[in-house]
């Protein structure tokens, strides 16, 4: 059966002229990517309320904010690199600490940005975005979940960050699939290992486990779509049946879901955890999935660190 | 403008002043310098330019004022106190735990207050986030924002402003307070904005050069601002740091430092015999 493949980014774009036909205090707020970002289907769609901001991040997270501040919502793009990267300080201080109604939609997270290479390939945005209070982060892990998660953002009053990728990724969800800010969801149930993953990783996470039931290993999956805030129940519990647990995310294993469950763990359920991602390094240009591979992201690599746990 | 009005706002700029002093000197740190030399301005904004009310500070069609120079905080609390949107014995509690007048401005806590400031740079952009939002929405309404002239040396104030230019916001005022100081020293000596007139009109503003004590200026300024129409316009106050108290005028060391009690009686001083003068003029 041939796998749909679609970039949540393409998702986004879509949610978002939908979204916007329904809601008209739905501005979209863009750095000269509307393109890429694929914002240009909401422009297409409502040219008034999408605003090019011209390639100057902080300028535009700043006037999102002033927008919310006259009861707009701002739909914020760029890639994740400018959004939680460049701009950090003004979404700091101009969007969170103001409780600023503000969704900040990122594309481009991650190393399967591809041949661009390092410096657009951010590997830092979870952690950084993680660390303001109030902000809710989420990383969908396919197009249903992306659709699902720019819906949510709208009616979750407050600061939201959402991760997008480029890179067209398997549809692992069916179209009516429910999505809740703060709830991860199993995807197949084990008791031998956790797998908890994030963002297109869920997907080689589920190419593991079909590896591992080979191998006579049920192993659990987890996708967690939101990671801030984290759905705590689901991973104790992960925790207690399974005993050992996988994390596996497109982004550094250094503030990312890796630590965020750790820290949970360390504190209410300690067990074994191994944290699969950017090992502290930078990425490099490359095909998006050959990158996947030079950084022992595949499905493959996934099933080997779970047996070497078992 | 008439001998009432200019008695009147010269009157309530005193005393706005005199709360400055109040405030800084409670809190035992805080920006007097800055807070001084716009006092005037702030004063007219709030008494004569805009439309607010402090019994409806959430009024959704009143004028806004982002103060992006944060730090100058105790000017604008002064005045929204006299305003009263708040009492004025609140001004003594600046800065402390559970006040709701913060160490810089905080929307969420202080009435009156439309937008939270602090990190230099960010509240132009946020005003003019705002004057798009009015435009767009259909809005008949004005947004002001008062910037220092050393925070124009942040990249993101020029970002604002092309932005402003671009989407022709000619209902957003952008006001510098041109008081030749900052931290490290004046703003030639540390880096150098000037000629910032010219700065301005190349990035499409329509730039109103004033001097920031004089209210006939400051109204002048206003009125044509509001009569501008397809570019912001810029307001750039030449002003003394420190104005109205003696000792604090054009003195670096009075940007960031609150007056201990010596020098608080004196600067009260100072200033009731100003208020007494302007008084004894009726």
């Amino acid at each position: 059966m041939e796998i749909k493949k679609i970039a949540t980014r393409e998702a986004y774009g879509k949610a978002l002229a939908e979204l916007g036909a329904q809601h008209p205090d739905i501005y979209v707020l863009d750095a000269d990517l509307a393109e890429a970002t694929k914002t240009i289907l909401f422009r297409e769609a409502f040219p008034e309320r999408h605003i090019d901001c011209g390639i100057a991040e902080g300028n535009m997270m700043a006037a999102a904010a002033g927008m919310a501040a006259m009861g707009l919502v701002p739909f914020v793009s760029t890639f994740a690199m400018f959004a939680a990267g460049r701009a950090f300080e003004q979404v700091r201080n101009s969007i969170a600490h103001t409780l600023a109604n503000v969704k900040i939609c990122a594309t481009h997270g991650g190393i399967t940005v591809g041949e661009d290479g390092a410096s657009h390939q951010c590997n830092e945005d979870i952690a950084l975005m993680r660390t303001l209070p109030g902000m809710v982060v989420m990383c969908p892990s396919d197009a249903v979940e992306a659709r699902a998660a720019v819906q949510a953002a709208y009616a979750h009053k407050g600061p939201v960050y959402i991760r997008f990728g480029r890179f067209a990724v398997p549809v692992i969800h069916e179209e009516d699939a429910l999505f809740q800010i703060g709830k991860g969801e199993v995807l197949r149930d084990g008791k031998d290992i956790a797998i908890l993953a994030t963002g297109l990783m869920t997907a080689e996470a589920l190419k593991a486990a079909e590896l591992l039931a080979a191998e006579g290993i049920q192993a659990r999956v987890i996708n967690l779509g939101t990671i801030k805030p984290l759905d705590e129940e689901l991973v104790l519990a992960a925790a207690r049946d399974c005993g050992k647990i996988l994390t596996c995310e497109e982004h550094s294993v250094i503030g990312g879901l890796g630590e965020a469950v750790c820290a949970l763990l360390a504190e209410k359920e300690p067990c074994p955890v191994r944290r699969m991602g950017m090992q502290d390094a930078f990425g490099t240009s490359g095909p998006a999935a050959g990158l996947l591979e030079h950084f022992h992201l595949t499905g493959a690599d996934i099933a080997r660190a779970a047996q070497e746990m078992v | 403008m008439n001998e009432q009005s200019l008695k009147e706002l010269s009157l309530l700029a005193t005393r706005a002043r005199m709360g400055i002093l109040s405030a800084t000197h409670a809190a035992g740190s805080g920006h007097p310098g800055g807070s001084l030399s716009s006092a005037d301005v702030l004063t007219y904004l709030y008494f004569k330019e805009m439309q607010v009310y402090p019994a409806r500070p959430d009024w959704p069609e009143r004028d806004r004022f982002v103060l992006s120079k944060g730090h100058c905080a105790p000017g604008l609390y002064a005045v929204l106190a006299l305003k009263g949107f708040f009492p004025e014995e609140e001004l003594t509690t600046l800065r402390k735990i559970g006040s709701r007048l913060q160490g810089h401005p905080d929307m969420h806590k202080t009435p009156g207050v439309d937008f939270s400031t602090g990190s230099l740079g960010q509240g132009i952009s946020a005003a003019a986030g705002m004057a798009l939002a009015a435009k767009r929405e259909g809005k008949n309404l004005r947004v002001y924002t008062l910037l220092g002239d050393g925070e124009i040396q942040e990249g993101q104030v020029w970002e604002a402003l092309m932005f402003a230019r671009h989407y022709q916001l000619d209902n957003f005022c952008v006001i510098i307070d041109n008081n030749n100081l900052q931290i490290d020293g004046s703003i030639e000596q540390v880096m150098s904005p000037y000629p910032i007139a010219d700065k301005l009109t190349a990035f499409g503003c329509r730039t109103l050069p004033i001097d920031g004590h004089d209210f006939e200026q400051i109204e002048e300024a206003f009125e044509t601002a509001r009569k501008t129409k397809g570019v912001p316009s810029a307001i750039l106050m030449k002003t003394t740091k420190g104005k109205g108290v003696s000792f604090m005028e054009n003195q670096v060391g009075w940007h960031g430092k609150a007056p201990n009690d010596e020098q608080y009686a004196q600067g009260m001083a100072e200033l009731s015999a100003r208020l007494a003068a302007l008084k004894g003029e009726e």
